[in-house]
């Protein structure tokens, strides 16, 4: 899985949790969670419950601590995957 | 950590306090119970002439004693659990029967995951002959202090 196919998942995950249309729709690898998207922090771990269910890692407390932008959160995904992915 | 010391750490004061014991706590869930006193301020309003206790109190019932105290005792060994407290994130409950005055209710709560500072359960509660009356699930986020979120 690429970074636009993982980018691709991760907006199927995030938007029953965004009221931002348009930050949503214009989603790209600095989108912050919490500025652009206004996600507050409770929906924000929903989202790396589902995001540890869709690609099948376990995140950690300081993994967590970083997955506040696409491109964070897209680092920490492929990282956990392995560096080969599927 | 025993009930009476968990009690003895919820934020509530006296007028919104909805928990009288706590009849059973483990890592996975609670039992307490509550009774509501004909003379809580919110009969005579709700409604005028025929009080019913309010969902929103029912709730926070619930969120009291099936998310606070649950999220309390999972906290004991943290060395920060005087500094900190449960708010309530989102709800989604069912109100199955009308609860009257005088009322006593059991609220059983079964933690559904704690992780990252968010406890999440599905809660319900019952009265004296079992009867479900409301139930739902109930999240809250861990947090030190209230007038930071501002």
């Amino acid at each position: 899985m690429n970074k636009e196919e993982i980018i691709a998942e991760l907006k199927t995950i995030i938007k029953p949790y965004s009221e931002e249309t348009a930050a949503f729709e214009s989603i790209d690898e600095d989108t912050d969670f919490l500025t652009d998207l206004k996600i507050n922090s409770a929906n924000l771990v929903d989202i790396v419950l589902d995001i540890e269910e869709k690609f099948n890692i376990e995140i950690d407390n300081d993994s967590m601590a970083k997955m506040l932008t696409v491109k964070a959160t897209v680092e920490v995904i492929e990282s956990k995957r392995g560096n080969g992915g599927q | 950590m025993n009930s009476l010391e968990i009690i003895g750490k919820l934020p509530y004061g006296k007028g919104f306090k909805f928990v009288d014991e706590i009849l059973k706590i483990d890592e996975n869930g609670v039992l307490g119970t509550f009774t509501f006193h004909q003379d809580l301020a919110f009969y005579s309003s709700h409604f005028e002439n025929m009080p019913i206790t309010p969902g929103v109190i029912l709730t926070e019932t619930m969120a009291q004693i099936g998310l606070v105290c649950l999220g309390i005792f999972l906290l004991k060994d943290n060395p920060k659990i005087n500094e900190t407290t449960f708010a309530m994130s989102s709800n989604s409950v069912d109100f199955l029967k009308p609860v009257y005055p005088g009322e006593k209710v059991w609220v059983k709560s079964e933690k559904i995951y704690f992780r990252f500072n968010k406890l999440s359960c599905r809660v319900a509660m019952e009265n004296s002959i079992g009867e479900m009356l409301c139930k739902g699930i109930i999240s809250g986020m861990l947090i030190s202090n209230l007038y930071d979120q501002q």
